[in-house]
């Protein structure tokens, strides 16, 4: 096991480092995601030939989506309440959900995706589209990290240990919703 | 201090080197009179036997007033600089003179190529003169270009105009110039584009106006472009 | 996993394997050396290109002694690798994260950072970054040669730059530079807000933790659109899609806005580290407090703000709207006046002083005089009417030269030779310290003086033989002069590896205070031992408290309590 640092253990704001270190990922992840939707929202002004392009998404999937991870959010919340009660298997289970949540993302994801590639809807075949699989995929790596790193977290949880990294991974879980928030209108709605 | 080296060609290349003159003036002093205090106070205050430091937190007013009032001097000195800044640069790239003829500029890896307008001064007729690495121009008269890429962004800079514009691919973006002295001049590429970004110079030719038609008319009577200082010939292409 | 056993650092015996105590150590002094020895070693492959393109331009065509005769392709490779390891692999990972890792903790009166195992995989990160770009090197087409600016088309087509594999290593080795950055990041700045000693308040931070911190908070915001730049044009490279590619409605000066909106930012990123060093080493030597401490910071702060806007003053004759160059002007001048500021707050903190010209503040105080050159020259290129001449000509290149020297090298050295006695528990020598500085200034002038004046007189950036360009020909003097400059510069650095490494071994000793400082690192024994203080000290007052009236000593180290004032903290070496 190793010993932690005494500099871990002091905390003379009052933050958690842990919490702290989650904040600053997600700072750095708003201005990355920021740097693609401002670039596609951008061209987008200035490309109205996209419309036709964007017509092609399938909106139903993608809001079937948007609710899936929205409930996942939910469970993420309630694995912080049981983690914050000392509730650590309920807190593991609940994170299970989440995770599940991401799986079921993923799939209609590779539906939605196989749908478009086999009908000539590419990543090369138009500059929306680029963005579509960039930005979406992007979204979707950040998805896959955060489940491994639930699973992990959730393991140790139902241990009833290291229960603050439930809230950790949670704040994280909930900005990939938030990045999905706005995907979805973007690539999904405005056509 | 670019006239230390270079002669000024067009109209404005006078404006530019004159608010090149009055940046240095103004750093200039700046410069030397923070230069001089800095080096007086390290030999004023260099250690000596028996002095001791002073204890000089800087946080009252009267302290900061020592630092406070020259930035507001800089400040100051900054917006004459922006004012004449800014009316040169809205010379040359906003406000543009009323064309007496246009010229179009084609930069490509690694060639400039030149359309003019020919004997008729329109430009895109059918006795308009390309030329490959050789622009050819006519004394006092007011030229608005107009600047392509064929494939990587290039830059359009004609030294002794004081001119510069990149050539970005895809678009055509215009600017001016009218030649105020005659000669053979650099034209340079000024943004890297490949391996050939230092093998494409060219030349401007600036001649009076009947020199000028002289060369027209030798010029148009070929059926190809002349190949000037060019390294590469190049065969006959639309523009974009 | 933690070393426990407490040992010099860098050299010597030790109970623990290689491997476990220098290559996978979560030490955070371990963790800054190993930094810093790979920013000097990628610094040899920055100078090495240099020396080589710079002997091409003064004898063009010749064989240059060590590589043989320089082809236009493998100018431009050179020249792109030069600026892209200086900026990415030498400045970066010395003022922030060796100068950053070694400091923060022994400064704060902390242990370790907070996240050590995250630490040590920044810099693992951080490594391979520099191997990928080594790799470069040696692949088919050779390394990426369209600037460290990258614009594409240019980068993002092999069929324009003719270096397929280059350009995506590159790119892959930036964009990993910038993941290992951000993850640093978080170290730096969690420590330094929350793992404080007792008593130390906001302001009684020294301001080189300050300025890494505002600089890791900088770095951060602005890295971020241009690692979504980096995906679109990695997948321009390699994914058949046309981000900025005009044919496929793209934009290249889309790539322009991205890399510049980081660009200029990253500029403050390596220069307030600098400044802080150079403050930490201007206020030991003068034996006085910083003047108007709490206006430095806010006045960096002002700094890295308006470096957000300020970007497009390196796209005036790029394309954009001409409108917009002047916006960007005004905020170009604008930001003049808090560095400005700073500087005069620097230059007065040396007004009542006792100044004592030992090695590291030469180099301190050159800092000030040659940066100042930088900063006044920016004027010309931050006036958009002016620009439009100077742009891309070695006018440019000498202007941040000027910045870029004085914060990659200049306050680097002040910085290894301030705190060289902490690092290794021996002093370096000041003789050849001496001579190591002056030879380097001096020749540091030689080189870019005459760069200003060739890029008046109109020489542009980037090309490898100016002898076709007839009105460029007078100038070949000065571009010999400037070589000869760099000649003289490289012949001088070895006196400083020498000292360094030798000092290492054979330096005298030094005790924990040789410089009498006031800061908390000088509290702990020379070198650190694992965990760093016996006991973990307790703050009383500021970091700058030299001088005090009416105290025999001239200093008054941060962690000594008030009840006691005559007594000094450590042994004097």
């Amino acid at each position: 096991m190793s010993t932690k640092p005494l500099a871990t253990t002091r905390s003379v704001m009052g933050l958690p480092t842990g919490r702290l270190a989650v904040w600053w990922v997600v700072a750095s992840e708003i201005v990355i995601f920021g740097g693609i939707l401002g670039s596609y929202v951008m061209f987008r002004l200035s490309h109205d030939s996209w419309a036709e392009q964007a017509a092609v998404t399938n909106t139903l999937a993608g809001a079937f989506n948007t609710f899936v991870l929205l409930t996942s959010s939910l469970t993420a919340v309630l694995a912080h309440q049981a983690a914050e009660r000392g509730d650590g298997p309920r807190a593991a289970r609940l994170l299970h959900f989440t995770v599940l949540g991401g799986l079921t993302f993923l799939i209609v994801k590779a539906f939605e995706w196989t749908y478009e590639i086999s009908h000539g809807y590419t990543i090369g075949s138009n500059l929306f589209w680029s963005f579509y699989y960039v930005a979406a995929g992007l979204h979707g790596l950040h998805v896959i990290v955060g489940m491994i790193i639930m699973l992990f977290v959730a393991r140790t949880a139902k241990r009833n240990e290291e229960l603050h990294r439930v809230e950790n991974i949670g704040i994280y879980w909930h900005f990939v919703d938030l990045v999905w928030i706005f995907l979805f209108p973007l690539l999904y709605i405005a056509k | 201090m670019p006239y230390w080296y270079l002669q000024q060609a067009s109209t404005f290349a006078g404006d530019v080197d004159n608010l090149v003159l009055l940046i240095t003036v103004i750093v200039g002093f700046w410069f030397l009179a923070a230069e001089f205090i800095f080096f007086w106070l390290i030999w004023r205050f260099r250690a000596r036997d028996g002095h001791k430091a002073a204890y000089v937190a800087g946080e009252t007013k009267r302290e900061k007033r020592w630092v406070s009032y020259p930035h507001y001097a800089v400040l100051a000195f900054d917006i004459l600089i922006l004012i004449f800044a800014l009316r040169v640069w809205n010379d040359i790239k906003i406000s543009a003179p009323p064309a007496e003829e246009r010229i179009r500029v084609i930069a490509q890896q690694w060639a400039w190529t030149f359309v003019h307008a020919g004997p008729d001064g329109v430009l895109d007729t059918a006795d308009d003169i390309r030329t490959v690495d050789d622009m050819h121009v006519e004394l006092d008269k007011t030229y608005h270009f107009e600047l392509h890429s064929r494939d990587v962004v290039h830059s359009f800079s004609v030294p002794v105009f004081r001119l510069k514009q990149d050539a970005v691919p895809g678009r055509a973006i215009l600017g001016w110039f009218r030649p105020t002295r005659t000669g053979e001049f650099d034209i340079q590429c000024a943004e890297i584009c490949g391996i050939g970004h230092g093998l494409m110079p060219a030349r401007l030719i600036v001649r009076t106006p009947e020199e000028h038609r002289a060369w027209m008319a030798e010029a148009s009577g070929m059926a190809s472009a002349t190949a000037g200082t060019g390294l590469v010939a190049r065969v006959e292409g639309e523009g974009q | 996993m933690s070393a426990h056993a407490a040992s010099h650092a860098e050299h010597g015996h030790h109970e623990q394997g290689f491997v476990r105590k220098y290559l996978l150590s979560t030490d955070h002094k371990v963790i800054g050396l190993q930094y810093l020895f790979t920013g000097m070693l990628m610094a040899l492959i920055g100078g090495f290109t240099v020396y080589v393109f710079r002997m091409q331009l003064a004898f063009p065509g010749e064989e240059v002694p060590l590589w043989g005769r320089v082809t236009a392709a493998q100018y431009n490779a050179l020249v792109t690798t030069h600026g892209s390891v200086m900026i990415f692999w030498v400045a970066m990972p010395v003022l922030i994260a060796a100068f950053g890792n070694f400091l923060i903790p022994l400064m704060l009166g902390c242990d370790d950072m907070v996240f050590p195992r995250l630490n040590r995989l920044s810099y693992q990160l951080f490594l391979l970054s520099a191997l990928i770009l080594i790799a470069s090197f040696f692949v088919p087409g050779g390394p990426f040669g369209g600037a460290w600016t990258a614009y594409p088309p240019l980068s993002a087509d092999p069929a324009y730059n003719a270096t397929p594999w280059g350009a995506t290593l590159w790119l892959i080795a930036v964009a990993l530079e910038f993941v290992a950055f951000l993850l640093g990041g978080i170290n730096f700045i969690t420590t330094a807000m929350n793992s404080r000693a007792p008593g130390m308040k906001m302001f009684d931070v020294p301001i080189v933790i300050w300025m890494i911190v505002l600089a890791s908070l900088v770095f951060m915001a602005s890295v971020g659109p241009l690692i979504a730049g980096a995906i679109m044009l990695l997948f321009d490279q390699r994914f058949g899609t046309g981000f900025f590619n005009p044919a496929t409605g793209g934009d290249p000066v889309l790539w322009q806005h991205l890399f510049w909106f980081f660009g200029h930012p990253e500029v403050y990123v390596v220069l307030l580290p600098a400044l802080g060093i150079v403050a930490e080493v201007m206020t030991t030597f003068s034996r006085k407090k910083l003047f108007a401490y709490r206006t430095v910071i806010f006045t960096a702060i002002a700094t890295s703000i308006i470096s957000f806007f300020v970007w497009a003053h390196h796209q005036f004759v790029a394309g954009i709207d001409p409108r917009m160059a002047g916006l960007f002007t005004v905020t170009t001048l604008i930001i003049s006046v808090p560095i400005a500021e700073m500087m005069f707050i620097y230059i007065a903190t040396l007004y009542g002083g006792s100044i004592r010209f030992t090695t590291p503040m030469l180099w301190a105080l050159a800092f000030i005089a040659e940066f100042l050159i930088g900063g006044v020259t920016g004027i010309y290129l931050g006036a958009a009417g002016s620009d439009v001449y100077f742009h891309d000509t070695y006018f440019v290149l000498a202007h941040f030269h000027y910045t870029f020297f004085p914060i990659a090298f200049i306050a680097t050295f002040a910085g290894l030779t301030y705190w060289f006695p902490k690092m290794f528990g021996r002093m370096m020598d000041e003789r050849l310290g001496k001579i190591h500085f002056w030879g380097t200034i001096i020749a540091f002038n030689v080189i870019f003086i005459p760069l200003f004046l060739t890029g008046a007189g109109g020489d542009h950036r980037r090309i490898f033989d100016y002898s076709l360009f007839p009105e460029l020909a007078g100038l070949q003097g000065l571009r010999v002069l400037a070589t000869i400059g760099l000649l003289v510069l490289i012949a001088f650095q070895p006196i400083f590896i020498y000292n360094f490494i030798n000092s290492m071994f054979r330096g005298k000793v030094a005790g924990a205070n040789p410089w009498r400082a006031n800061t908390l690192e000088w509290a702990a024994p020379s070198p650190p031992p694992h965990g760093n203080f016996p006991e973990m000290p307790v703050v009383y007052r500021g970091p700058y408290e030299y001088s005090v009236e009416g105290r025999d000593e001239d200093y008054w180290p941060q962690h000594v309590p008030p009840d006691d004032p005559k007594r000094p903290a450590e042994q004097v070496a």
